[in-house]
């Protein structure tokens, strides 16, 4: 394998840019980053950052309607983009030879999209119809990542459902996406990544090209969201016609990810000693000795670790039978976790969990495109995107005293449960689409 | 700062032009070798050195027409690496944690499959583990109780989502009861089965002879055989692994409304029959596919999503089994646009067949086969499963480098004709999966049969 130091260097206007050349392989990714997620969006617009990331495929003023796709397919490349709490992505891979286009196609959105009301009536349709495919059509749909913030917090930011309510998106407006991007969608509030296969003096002049001319706007200020921890168990359910069996997700606050890493790390580790593997605590506890769970995980962030800034969560979750009680489920959860706390694991048992952490930062590394995302948003939210081949190192000094400590954090009184019961059908939830 | 976005849409530069492709490099060679063991199994080792890991791929066809395989491979496939006469469960996880491994094992009704990954330093452990559950795995009476009890518990899960029912009622549709259809055992088969059936399957059944193992990482290729056959070496059996028997040629006809009450949005899925990769019409075959509905700039796509707004997730995609393969279509609608969007498919299928694509749409889907394989087939994993499925039809890393070719050589008139052969909506049945009361419209289509209320 091949890291050098990621070079990184900012644009007069404020774009921050990320290169990592590597000749491996032909192909080349790019990444934007917008540091704007799901939490900035205003009350009674749920669901806008990720309709308005939907908005942003949908033309600009060199790119017609469905232009940005057919141009980078016919490139032979791939793209997506995804909304997450604190940013959105924008991402596209291709043969190194289509990399000017890349760069031409992120440049001319970040430059002048055009929203227009017929874009934006369609980009709903479509939005709502993804929502109804993952969520109000499934069984376990938006658990836990919708379901239990709301449990968790207090705020709207944290608190509130990420995919939107079909009123909140069907109020959106085109002069909400005109102020939403004039807002957030500055060059300097943006990160831009270039990983694989090109030479660094060709993409700098490339990228000066293209990204130039993108008129400087002010960076937003970014607000916190912090908000105290809960100060009891808050318990709630939610009654899914269409899961046949129960679900818990338990939900506790961690240390911020960002100004405290190595505290943050811990619970990384705590997760892996929980729940990773055959021979995890609660795997071996909940599932295969006393057989009270079908299925039990553990982990941090909604949707994985580091990408999200502060407040983050730390997650467990199993799917149980019926004829099992919650509080069983509970107590067993309760002592794998003070025994821990209690007794600070073996330095073995830490040594499976880095060694499967430096595995799986490798394969990260191995597609282009994960490389490329993780390097943009560890340039987005620890100014280091080198941080992406230090934390190996990282989580392996990581010490078990330390793991025992995170444990002792994850407290009972301080905690938010979520369950998910399987109810009858009414005819006011087989309906709630409208 | 209050712009219009009108004021956003527009510089005073105005438009400007795409900036045209640069020079493509070519991929590098991979070194790899493609062999067959004594014991029969085929091993192809890829050198891939962008990271320091290794990926393992292990496909054994795993087909039978016993009414209770089903089942049986499903809990075998459960507690195949749950421990041997040398390791228990724990001692599994263990040592593959310690390399920074995994494994894991899957049964489908043409195959078992085996796969995972190391660090590249730990390949030794890796085969270790896997030549241990091969040859040793003891399916104790506990594991076998505990996965059955997991499996009942998931079964049902996995029946309750609508993807599943979808694609089950689809299967039931196009082949009857054909071991083929066979993808989720019902609980109560899997609650019949005893240790002793699984025990007995591994013995007959978990066999080298006709099996694939897919290694590519940062390995010596020669060298990696070598190891592979010697841990290997007590897998033996003068039998060969069972191949799944041919497809019966899929009949076209009516699409099956299967009810589902209280549905927010529908299941549409079609299939018609279509030619294996070895096929001569396949390279055409591939890319009219990626044109109707491969791919996101496909005509599918670009009516009932960008246009209409039908739906989040539309494709066309080739189903390939060992001796064939069939086109699908999949999109999830609303229910009340649910007939909008069978009319709009039906349309396009129809337009497809009829009316020649232009030049400059086979060029882009050529471009996009052609690019999307090296961009694929750019890391460890997805040249392992690429392999992989190419193996479990005879194919090899020959096939993935010359593919371009291929694709490069195929004329508009031969896409025209794979659409005209393949894609005429008289070609096609399937399935709707949906809450029949507001489901009405669909009647007004024709070619739809309702359930018996």
């Amino acid at each position: 394998m091949t890291v050098s130091q990621p070079l990184r260097y900012t644009l007069d206007n404020g774009l921050r840019v990320v290169l990592a050349p590597d000749e491996t392989t032909p192909v080349v990714g790019v990444s934007v980053h917008y540091d704007v997620g799901f939490r900035s969006e205003p009350e009674g617009r749920t669901g806008f950052a990720h309709l308005f990331e939907h908005l942003m495929f949908q033309g600009s003023e060199s790119l017609e309607k469905l232009a940005h796709f057919r141009h980078v397919q016919s490139s032979g490349g791939t793209f997506n983009g995804s909304t997450h709490p604190d940013y959105t992505d924008y991402f596209e891979v291709l043969p190194s030879a289509a990399l000017e286009r890349a760069l031409f196609l992120e440049a001319d959105r970040m430059r002048a999209p055009k929203l227009t009301e017929e874009n934006l009536r369609n980009q709903i349709d479509v939005v709502k119809e993804e929502i109804r495919l993952n969520v109000l059509n499934r069984p376990y749909g938006g658990f836990p990542w919708i379901l239990l913030p709301p449990v968790l917090f207090d705020t709207f930011p944290n608190a509130h459902n990420g995919y939107g309510g079909f009123e909140d998106l069907e109020q959106a407006t085109v002069a909400d996406c005109a102020a939403f991007f004039d807002t957030y969608y500055a060059p300097a509030n943006a990160v831009l990544t270039v990983a694989g296969d090109f030479t660094v003096d060709n993409a700098r002049a490339l990228i000066e090209k293209h990204f130039g001319d993108v008129p400087a706007r002010p960076r937003p200020e970014r607000p916190s969201f912090a908000e105290p921890p809960p100060a009891a168990e808050l318990r709630a359910d939610h009654p899914d016609p269409l899961a046949p069996l129960p679900a818990v997700a338990i939900g506790y606050r961690i240390p911020d990810p960002i100004e405290e890493l190595d505290a943050y790390l811990a619970y990384l580790l705590l997760a892996g000693v929980l729940a990773d593997g055959d021979g995890s605590r609660l795997q071996q506890r909940l599932v295969y000795g006393d057989q009270l769970v079908s299925e039990v995980g553990a982990g941090c962030g909604m949707f994985g670790p580091f990408e999200a800034r502060d407040p983050d969560t730390f997650t467990i979750t199993a799917m149980y039978s019926p004829e099992v009680d919650l509080d069983t489920v509970l107590v067993a959860v309760d002592e794998e976790i003070e025994r821990l706390a209690g007794t600070a694991p073996e330095q073995a048992e830490l040594t499976k969990v880095t060694a499967r952490w430096a595995a799986s930062l490798h394969k990260e590394h191995d597609r282009i495109v994960s490389r490329t995302l993780a390097l943009g948003a560890f340039e987005l939210l620890y100014g280091n995107p080198a941080l992406v081949y230090e934390l190996p190192d990282r989580i392996a000094a990581i010490t078990p005293e330390a793991v025992s400590a995170a444990a002792k954090q994850l407290r009972p009184d301080a905690r938010a449960i979520l369950t998910v019961t399987p109810s009858q059908p009414t005819a006011e939830t087989a309906g709630d689409d409208q | 700062m209050s712009r219009t976005a009108e004021e956003i849409g527009r510089t005073t530069q105005g438009p400007r032009p795409l900036p045209p492709l640069g020079e493509q490099r070519a991929a590098t060679n991979l070194s790899s070798v493609d062999t067959v063991l004594p014991n029969g199994l085929r091993v192809i080792a890829v050198h891939q050195s962008t990271v320091p890991m290794v990926e393992l791929r292990l496909r054994i066809p795993f087909a039978s027409d016993a009414p209770t395989h089903a089942a049986t491979a499903e809990v075998l496939a459960a507690t195949i690496l749950t421990g041997t006469e040398r390791r228990d469960r724990v001692a599994v996880d263990t040592e593959l944690a310690l390399v920074g491994g995994e494994l894991s094992a899957a049964v489908d009704p043409e195959l078992l499959s085996l796969g995972g990954n190391a660090l590249a330093s730990g390949f030794d452990t890796l085969l270790a583990v896997l030549a241990d559950a091969l040859t040793g795995a003891v399916h104790r009476d506990d594991e076998v109780a505990g996965e059955k009890a997991r499996l009942i518990e998931r079964i049902t899960v996995a029946r309750s989502k609508p993807n599943v029912i979808a694609r089950l009622a689809l299967q039931r549709h196009r082949y009857g009861d054909h071991p083929f259809t066979r993808e989720i055992p019902e609980a109560a088969e899997v609650a019949q089965v005893r240790p002793v059936d699984v025990r007995a399957l591994h013995a007959s059944a978990v066999l080298p002879r006709g099996s694939v193992l897919v290694l590519v990482g940062d390995i010596d290729p020669a060298r990696a055989i070598a190891e592979a056959e010697s841990a290997l070496r007590g897998w033996q059996s003068p039998d060969a692994a069972v191949v799944l028997p041919p497809l019966p040629h899929l009949t076209p006809g009516d699409l099956q409304v299967i009810s589902r009450p209280g549905a927010v949005q529908s299941q549409i899925r079609l299939s018609a029959q279509a030619v294996p990769r070895t096929d001569p019409r396949y390279p055409a075959l591939k890319l009219a596919n990626l044109a109707f509905g491969g791919f996101f700039s496909s005509r599918l796509v670009e009516n009932i999503r960008e246009d209409k707004g039908y739906t989040y997730h539309a494709r066309s995609y080739p189903e390939f089994t060992p001796d064939g393969s069939t086109l699908l279509i999949d999109t999830d609608t609303a229910s009340d646009v649910t007939a909008a969007a069978l009319l709009e498919i039906r349309y396009e299928l129809g337009r497809f067949a009829l009316i020649a694509p232009e030049p400059s749409e086979v060029d882009t889907v050529r471009q996009y086969a052609v690019g999307s394989l090296l961009t694929s087939t750019s890391s460890q994993g997805g040249i392992a499963s690429q392999l992989a499925a190419l193996a479990a039809v005879g194919l090899g890393l020959d096939w993935l480098i010359n593919h371009p070719l291929q694709l490069q050589a195929v004329t508009a008139d031969e896409v025209a004709a794979a659409a005209q052969e393949f894609f005429a909506p008289t070609n096609f049945t399937g399935v709707v999966v949906g809450d029949v009361d507001k489901l009405a419209p669909l009647k007004k289509l024709g070619g739809i049969h309702f359930p018996d209320k």
